[in-house]
């Protein structure tokens, strides 16, 4: 038996062997890089949910909603419900997002390009403000996560981020798996049908806005479980985390990566973060400008992102 | 009565002034199919150029006060004509007939390096051109109401530039050529319209038209960083509501949501955070194209 | 497809990303662990965005004037020493913007990669409450030098790392609802207008029950909330005019606060309301004509305009003013209070001329009584980690011969007068009729 008839491609031993890596590098690795990357793989696991949607065409200018949604859903639950696992938290989170999906993914699918984009900013403005208003949640201060339990055992000290780091790998392996297989998957390619020809697609018995709505409810979910996994990190949630600014980060990062593949948001994430607190450190007053000078050059020589780095090798070989 | 009467001005005078932000935004959109996120950073150098010339001007003996008001408008011009050439021909111009959404991301690069562009040349520290704000008085409406004249000429202004951009459009030339581009470029290259030297144009104007917009704007703030980007969702928000690339639509887009901003803080100030979102949300169930937008025929 | 030929590829791909990225990490950590023997304080404020302008840099300059002042042993006594118990100090300075999860980590990265001995910093309040936590966690002595929330030392409740060397919000709007019962009895009718978000939402709170426990007939006619940087208020100003309050209460700070007095002014708002502004004190230098003299500012403490007269206060302001060429306001004061609680606590505990560590400021600081360009600083609240100090609130007063501001008619309020005891809520405090405070 050869390793092919496991996988249906190659790309989910890579990507079990990355997260093997980033598991390793959890005892290897100066505290503070753990730090940065359990908020950069939470931030891909986001622009997940943006790319998945721009394979179908769409542009979610609010997939900060949802960030927030899992944020918040992670932080209520631990303070009035006084749930403690990281397990529970997220999954909470999730379904809410996704409840939240399922009632305004029927609406938001009708629209296409800019309306579509201002449609979901809109959405999650509105609740933005909606937080924003609620001073018992600490309005914009927002509020503090207590550090969670993962399945009954508390860690302390060290361990208490490196956990919460080696859960976060966990659940972007898995996810990535998982949505690697259902871009791979019929529906999947479908989705890239819908973007190229709705008609078309429409004309061979299939609705383009079904399609639309099953990516529209997974790239809620996924995008809730990032925002939970930074609420868990981070340790707080404020309004923040849905104001457009937020959103334009996560489109930010998906062009940057690249929407040719599942890893490429993760790419992107880790690049983009290394990049900004790297300019911050090295230029405090003009880290901006910094950021906007790199990105602009790797648009422009990479417009199809990071991954066409990696995807040009593969081509090439196969040429070969 | 008197709050009715408020309502009304009040709503007029946001009213023009988001057109004069949204019209360049607009303007840009329909010809050149780019959603310019950095169009807050020429409101903000508009303000800038316009604060820190009008401050010179008056922190010395130069001359009557009211050529302030040239002052206001010629820096708009020249910075704004300046800033829009340099990033189309510098930059822009390689990048024509990509991506919408790319064009999003580049802009919005830009707009990172204009905002600390801005910072670099003009430091942190505020701003003052209040002068010719307060230089043409105050005009009482009922009892404790007044408003300032300057507010008022405001209207009068957006009105021109929204009278003049119609003009250009549609009585001139130029403006009939630019029109077949904004239908349809490939058939407008066809027919011969060097669409290149189009673009350019229209870029440059519509810099210079949402520099135009902050420097008429800072008489009446206090000019520091971030004033660009608090300006960008307003607009894109009532470019939307108007439908994409339209003047007109720019227009009324710029008075459903000045009249119900205004609305909503005489009357329930607790909403006026959800105003534009709620406006744009309910324009968009009824008219998904917005206000003056066209639908498109599908392609098949 | 075959899939062989290019089975390894993308996985030597995604581990070399990896692989590099640590590699990078790794690097940058050991070249920046460097010990040069010099004592690094991280400095996090404001450097773009709205909040940089009136707080954020002058805050950095005060920083880095102190700093240079301190390391050439030119402050005066009992600063006199070189740096900070002899030792030379460093600063990391930081960006402020961007919100509070990317402060969380930049917070660590100052921690763990760039090896600060101490931070001293924040200015957001929701920044704060995030940092919070992680200072205890990460036991690295932290100043909170100016977020104004009530809830820092709510959220550690025991703290050991972390200090406040600022006042909170609340006393600010205490005093400003003393200030005016006394100044002007006559105040029937209060208007407000604060920036819709958490701090705009607090000071207008606190303001009213103070202002209601101390004068029970006024009635609140006018209630209007912009969002932060809204810029245009044409339509707040039309509605507050035609209430015709005889009060206009706004914690609006930096731009939108003189955005709002230049539309105000014009159009003649301030005729017959007078108006409050809890944290106008930064806007002196820049109200010129525009702002109507007996217009009521506070500097949240005894700070900038407001600083009293002693020998760190004749060192501090004039060679801030000469450095860069305006008068310091309070977020500077703030800054260089700081500094010098620092520095005073090193040099309390730690051995003379050795490096002070985490354990020497933190044992230092507590409780301390310590001299700032605003006068006497005691770390006397919430276990010796929050400083009690007087508020001060005046009136705004131009001369348009000399093109000179000030401020006149100063009432200075004991922090004793305004500050709950420790362990109470403020709200249930001043609804309790403020229940142990000592005014004179």
């Amino acid at each position: 038996m050869s390793l092919r008839n496991c996988f249906s491609s190659p790309t989910e031993p890579a990507l079990l062997l990355a997260a093997a890596v980033f598991a390793a590098g959890a005892w290897l690795m100066p505290a503070w890089l753990a730090f940065l990357l359990t908020l950069a793989l939470a931030k891909a696991l986001v622009v997940l949910g943006v790319v998945i949607q721009m394979r179908a065409g769409l542009v979610s200018f609010g997939q900060a909603l949802f960030f927030c949604i899992g944020g918040y859903g992670v932080g209520l639950a631990a303070q009035y419900l006084g749930i403690g696992d990281a397990f529970a938290l997220l999954a909470l989170g999730t379904v809410a997002a996704i409840l939240l999906a399922l009632a305004c993914g029927w609406l938001l699918t009708r629209y296409r390009e800019i309306f579509y984009a201002m449609l979901t900013l809109a959405l999650s403005m509105v609740l933005y403000g909606v937080l924003v208003k609620s001073s018992a949640l600490g309005s914009t201060d927002g509020f503090n996560v207590v550090p969670p339990s993962f399945l009954g055992w508390v860690p302390e000290g060290d361990a208490r981020k490196r956990t919460m780091y080696l859960l976060t790998v966990l659940v972007a392996a898995v996810v990535a798996i998982g949505f690697h297989r259902f871009m791979v998957s019929s529906l999947g390619r479908v989705t890239e049908a819908v973007r190229e020809n709705e008609i078309r697609v429409d004309f061979l018995g299939i609705s383009p806005q079904g399609v639309l709505f099953v990516n529209y409810v997974a790239a809620a979910g996924v995008s809730a479980l990032g925002g939970g996994l930074t609420a868990l990190a981070s340790g707080h949630i404020d309004p923040d985390m849905a104001i457009w600014t937020t959103s334009g980060e996560f489109v930010f990062i998906a062009i940057l990566g690249g929407t040719g593949h599942v890893a490429a948001p993760f790419i992107g994430a880790i690049v983009f973060s290394v990049i900004r607190t790297f300019a911050i450190q090295e230029a405090p007053h003009f880290w901006q400008m910094t950021l906007g000078v790199i990105l602009l050059a790797l648009i422009l020589f990479l417009p199809k992102g990071l991954w066409s780095l990696v995807a040009r090798d593969r081509k090439r070989e196969v040429e070969a | 009565m008197t709050s009715f009467f408020a309502i009304l001005i009040d709503g007029a005078i946001y009213a023009s002034w988001l057109f004069l932000v949204a019209a360049g935004l607009t303007i840009i959109y329909g010809v050149m199919r780019v959603l310019n996120m950095a169009h807050g950073s020429f409101y903000a150098i508009g303000a800038y150029s316009a604060a820190s010339l009008v401050g010179w001007y008056f922190s010395g003996e130069h001359g009557n006060p009211y050529w302030s008001f040239l002052l206001l408008i010629g820096c708009a011009l020249v910075s704004g004509a300046i800033v829009g050439v340099i990033i189309e021909k510098g930059l822009l111009r390689f990048l024509h007939g990509r991506d919408e959404i790319l064009m999003v991301i580049v802009t919005y690069a830009l707009l990172l390096i204009l905002e600390d562009a801005t910072k670099l040349i003009w430091g942190v520290d505020p701003y003052f051109a209040y002068q010719p704000y307060r230089l043409l008085g105050q005009t009482a409406v009922g009892g404790s109401l007044r408003f300032a004249n300057y507010d008022l000429v405001l209207i009068a202004v957006s009105i021109l530039v929204g009278l003049a951009a119609w003009f250009v459009l549609n009585r001139t030339n130029k403006g009939r050529l630019l029109r077949a581009v904004i239908h349809d470029r490939e058939i407008a290259i066809a027919m011969g319209v060097n669409v290149n030297a189009m673009f350019a144009a229209t870029f440059a104007i519509g810099s210079v038209l949402g520099a135009l917009a902050g420097a008429l704007t800072a008489p009446a703030i206090s000019v520091t960083p971030g004033i660009g980007v608090e300006v960008i969702v307003l607009a894109f928000a009532v470019v939307v509501v108007g439908g994409l690339g339209s003047i007109g639509g720019a227009a009324a887009g710029a008075i459903l949501v000045g009249l119900s901003r205004s609305f909503a803080v005489h009357v329930a100030p607790e909403f006026e955070l959800f105003v534009i979102y709620g406006v744009m949300f309910l324009v968009l169930a009824i008219r998904p194209q917005g206000l003056f937008g066209q639908t498109l025929a599908r392609r098949i | 497809m075959q899939a062989s030929p290019q089975f390894s590829r993308p996985s030597f791909r995604l581990s070399a990303i990896a692989a590099a990225l640590a590699l990078a990490g790794a690097v940058s950590t050991s070249a920046l662990a460097a010990d040069n023997g010099k004592y690094r304080i991280g400095i996090v404020t404001f450097l773009s965005g709205a909040a940089a302008g009136p707080f954020g840099v002058p805050a950095a300059n005060a920083a880095k004037l102190a700093v240079e002042a301190l390391n050439a042993g030119k402050l005066p006594a009992p600063y006199g020493k070189k740096g900070i118990n002899g030792i030379e100090i460093e600063t990391v300075i930081i960006d402020e913007a961007g919100g509070a999860t990317k402060q969380t980590e930049e917070f660590r990265n100052l921690v763990q990669r760039q090896k600060v001995d101490a931070v001293i910093g924040y200015i957001s309040s929701g920044d704060c409450i995030a940092i919070a936590p992680a200072v205890e966690e990460l036991g690295v002595p932290t100043i909170f030098f100016d977020c104004g929330t009530s809830k820092v030392f709510e959220t550690v409740k025991n703290p050991k790392f972390l200090f406040r060397t600022g006042l909170d919000a609340v006393v600010d709007n205490v005093a400003a609802a003393r200030y005016i019962a006394e100044t002007r009895p006559n105040v029937k009718s209060v208007a407000s207008i604060q920036q819709n978000y958490a701090w705009g939402q607090d000071s207008w709170n606190d303001f009213i029950l103070a202002f209601k426990q101390i004068k029970p007939e006024v009635k609140v006619v006018s209630e209007q909330w912009p969002k932060l940087g809204q810029g245009q208020y044409g339509a707040e100003i039309s509605a507050i005019s035609v209430s015709t309050p005889d009060l206009i209460h706004s914690s609006f700070w930096g731009g939108d606060m003189e955005a709002l007095m230049l539309q105000g002014g014009a159009r003649g708002l301030f005729d017959k309301s007078v108006a409050v502004l809890t944290a106008g004190e930064t806007g002196v230098e820049h109200f010129k004509a525009n702002v109507p003299n007996g217009t009521v500012i506070g500097g949240r403490g005894p700070f900038g305009a407001f600083a009293p007269k002693n020998a760190l206060n004749d060192w501090f302001r004039p060679a801030f003013t000469a450095q860069f060429k305006e008068p310091p306001t309070y977020p500077a004061y703030k800054m260089v209070q700081a500094i010098l609680g620092l520095k005073a606590a090193a040099e309390k505990t730690a051995k003379a001329g050795a490096m002070p560590t985490a354990e020497n400021i933190v044992q230092g600081l507590a409780g301390l009584s310590f001299e700032a360009p605003s006068g006497t600083v005691i770390m006397s609240r919430s276990k010796g980690h929050q400083a009690v100090q007087s508020v001060s609130f005046g009136e705004y007063q131009f001369d348009a011969k000399s093109g000179k501001a000030s401020v006149a008619k100063v009432k200075t309020y004991a922090g004793e007068c305004l500050m709950p005891p420790d362990g109470s809520n403020a709200a249930d405090w001043i609804k309790a009729g403020f229940p142990g405070a000592k005014c004179n």
